[in-house]
């Protein structure tokens, strides 16, 4: 893919050397050099600035409150790491780590085979492309309440729609609220509806990538359409793969809209915190039981398990295709 | 790449602007949300913003606030109705506003379950003794006065409604069970809660497609506040804030009753104020409800069960006696900037008039005394309940009030509980491992 970087365009000549040189005092110089040197800095600083207000400085403020024992409505007393070995045996936190875990994987797996499947199917000739690839985006346009909302309502007790067609096949009334797997389904047909469709475009981009002499002379050779895909799209997709499968991570261990909407707003997550996970986990601990410094050390276990999940994905997924 | 050094400026120079814009727009956007800072300077009306909570017509201040915006030039009344929940939503949300000194409305509304906290928090509120507000002692209960006496003696809070506490029914589906449906008749057929689950096997023989009560945690809370009244008026908390959960024989009786009615099979399985709970008034979904005066509104409601039922409930009187569940009080904090016209229209909105007229617009029962024994009170009947004297009924029972003490994290242990009171009722926890689970998580949220 590198070969043809350099090739094209001939060097250009070198600037000529300034002329006017001797007219130029101190401050033409220190503009000079403002031009050459600061000017790149200022211009990508709007980002870091904000990125240390916004984004470094909450993480070391959260670092630094979850040393204490930190009651919003009472008093601050340092604990050092007593929140972290309180958390560490805390039931419901474990709890929130094994429904965030659960839902991941429920919702993930399926969710990038789907959009790898469905990515190519649109990468196809088919009628209307346009309109069918636009139409795959549709979900992610809709509000991530309203997404659930309407969910929440398709997987009703007594009145939901997925219950009446089960029961028209012979299958009793489910208590998706109240049933652990079967809220963690419920909770991932929502994400899944709502993000395959955007994985598939992304994949449908790298895919368009891939050069096409790789498919003719793999057809040359006999290989089938199922081992161009298997052989080539896999593997040449590999670095759209990681990307995918890192941002899945981070959102899907951060999930909180949808499992709260489903419980009506309510962020224990069922009666018995079924679907609870670890951002609902945090908040009902920092902001309905105001104990600030135990929430901002679950935060921080939450963004050790999302380095580490990352991790460890990005090391299955490097493998994809690797073994030549 | 050829350096453009013109291009370059200009680009310097949008950035550092952007930046500019971007760093003001982070510093002025903690005033937003802040109470009434216009008006301070210059000539013109006080907007006092008044902040309040709860489904249905809320605080029912809509009539009286009218009048007097229609009738005063000098302070206008704002309200700000913030959201359907006080635990979840909005008590979180105002202790954050107080904590930080800036957010919370001129008057705010409390719930009896915030209260414990508020009362320890006296740095929080304006003492309304010195806003001339001594003089109202009168026109309360001894508790209810009480309540709004903060730990160190100050006077920040005044009662602007109670619960009472009623058992509604409905009259239709009672006939269809062969029952009784006057509500004199319906009383007399459950002075204990022994015999309204006698009752409830009957009525669920007879109907198959209703079941007789709506969950478990309504009823939970009914049980709980008339037993705490029996037991030295404590709950959750014991009057030195120490939890008391599992040495509190009312808070046994309460969960004994409620795995009881959910072991007969008598339960809906609704959680109570969720929209399942609503659409199940509206698909007839449950038979009876437990009914503090405020949970008529909650009822007659168009989100609830809504005019299509007019008439067909009914209010009886609750097994087991009297109770209170619920009511509020009214405080001004001390970041609001016109505390003297806050107390002004705090003074107003608890006193007698404006309080008849929260009674007859939405059906909550005035905690203020002179306002209970008003005619138009007293002789108030329930057009909705199938004109049921909802007036004689809870000015009754406010007068024999016992009152129940609620402790400072009273509102985080009642969430973790009724958690646990609904989970033994939807399946989620086993019936036998329930109680201990309910200690263990109140234990938690207390902690």
């Amino acid at each position: 893919m590198s070969l043809h970087v350099d090739a094209g365009t001939p060097r250009r000549a070198p600037v000529p050397p300034p002329r006017r040189n001797a007219r130029r005092g101190p401050g033409r110089t220190l503009l000079s050099w403002l031009d050459l040197k600061a000017a790149p800095y200022l211009l990508i600083s709007p980002y870091y600035l904000l990125f240390l207000l916004f984004g470094i400085f909450p993480l070391a403020f959260t670092l630094w409150y979850s040393l204490y024992d930190y009651d919003l409505a009472g008093t601050v007393t340092w604990t050092g790491l007593g929140n972290y070995t309180a958390l560490l045996t805390d039931s419901a936190f474990w709890n929130a780590v094994v429904n965030t875990l659960g839902m991941f994987a429920i919702a993930t797996v399926p969710q990038i085979l789907l959009a790898l499947l469905l990515a190519n199917a649109l990468n196809k000739r088919i009628r209307g492309r346009l309109f069918v690839r636009l139409g795959v985006l549709l979900p992610l346009v809709t509000s991530v309440v309203a997404v659930a909302v309407v969910f929440t309502q398709l997987y009703g007790r007594d009145w939901g729609l997925v219950n009446w067609i089960l029961g028209s096949v012979g299958v009793d009334p489910i208590d998706w609220k109240a049933e652990r797997l079967p809220s963690w389904l419920a909770i991932s047909t929502m994400i899944d509806w709502r993000w395959t469709g955007y994985n598939a475009i992304i994949f449908l981009a790298a895919m368009q990538t891939i050069p096409k002499d790789l498919y003719e002379a793999a057809a040359i050779d006999g290989a089938s359409r199922r081992r161009q895909f298997w052989q080539i799209t896999i593997p040449m997709l590999r670095p759209t793969m990681i990307f995918v499968v890192l941002n899945s991570t981070i959102g899907g261990l951060t999930l909180f809209a949808e499992p709260t909407t489903f419980y009506g707003g309510n962020v224990h997550g069922g009666s018995n915190s079924q679907f609870q996970t670890v951002s609902m986990f945090i908040v009902e601990q920092g902001f309905r039981e105001f104990d600030y410094g135990y929430a901002a050390g679950a935060a921080w276990l939450l963004f050790l398990m999302i380095l580490i999940g990352s991790l460890i994905n990005f090391l299955l997924i490097r493998r994809i295709g690797g073994n030549k | 790449m050829i350096y453009n050094s013109r291009r370059g400026r200009m680009l310097a120079a949008a950035a550092a602007t952007a930046l500019a814009l971007g760093v003001t727009a982070a510093c002025s956007s903690g005033d937003d949300g802040g109470s009434s800072a216009g008006g301070s300077s210059s000539a013109g009306p006080v907007t006092i913003k008044v902040q309040t909570f709860g489904g249905g017509k809320n605080f029912g201040y809509k009539e009286a606030i009218d009048k007097w915006n229609a009738s005063h030039t000098d302070i206008k009344i704002q309200e700000d109705h913030l959201t359907d929940q006080f635990e979840q939503v909005y008590w979180p949300q105002m202790i954050q506003w107080l904590q930080s000194g800036s957010g919370a409305g001129d008057v705010v509304g409390i719930d009896e379950g915030g209260m414990g906290l508020a009362k320890a928090h006296p740095e929080w509120w304006a003492d309304l003794g010195d806003l001339g507000l001594k003089n109202r002692q009168a026109d309360f209960a001894p508790w209810k006065w009480d309540g709004g006496i903060a730990t160190d003696g100050k006077l920040f809070g005044l009662g602007t409604d109670l619960g009472g506490m009623s058992l509604c029914y409905r009259r239709d589906l009672f006939e269809k069970a062969g029952l009784p449906a006057d509500r004199d008749e319906v009383g007399k057929l459950w002075p204990t809660w022994d015999d309204f689950i006698k009752v409830g096997q009957e009525f669920q023989s007879k109907v198959k497609d209703t079941k007789f009560v709506d969950g478990t945690n309504t009823l939970y809370n009914v049980v709980l506040v008339q037993e705490a009244a029996k037991n030295g008026g404590v709950s959750y908390f014991d009057k030195s804030n120490t939890l008391i959960v599992d040495k509190n024989p009312a808070v046994k009786t309460a969960y004994d009753f409620s795995v009881k009615i959910s072991q007969a099979g008598l339960t809906a399985k609704l959680r109570n104020f969720t929209d399942e709970w609503k659409t199940g008034m509206k698909k007839s979904q449950f038979a009876t409800l437990g009914c503090p005066s405020w949970m008529l509104g909650a009822v007659s409601g168009d989100d609830a069960a809504g005019p299509e039922f007019k008439g067909k409930w009914d209010v009886a009187a609750v097994p087991g006696g009297g109770g209170n569940w619920g009511g509020s009080w009214l405080a001004v904090p001390k970041q609001s900037k016109h505390p003297k016209e806050a107390a002004q229209v705090l003074d107003y909105l608890t006193g007698k008039e404006a309080e008849v007229s929260v009674f007859t617009y939405s059906g909550n029962m005035p905690s203020n005394v002179q306002a209970q024994q008003d005619p138009a009170v007293q002789s108030a009947t329930n057009e909705y309940f199938n004109n049921a004297p909802v007036g004689d009924i809870f000015a009754k029972s406010a007068a024999t009030l016992q009152p129940v003490y609620l402790g400072v994290k009273h509102a985080q242990v009642k969430n973790a509980v009724e958690s646990v009171i609904s989970a033994l009722d939807d399946g989620s926890v086993p019936y036998a491992q329930a109680w201990q689970k309910l200690v263990d998580d109140a234990v938690k949220a207390a902690g």
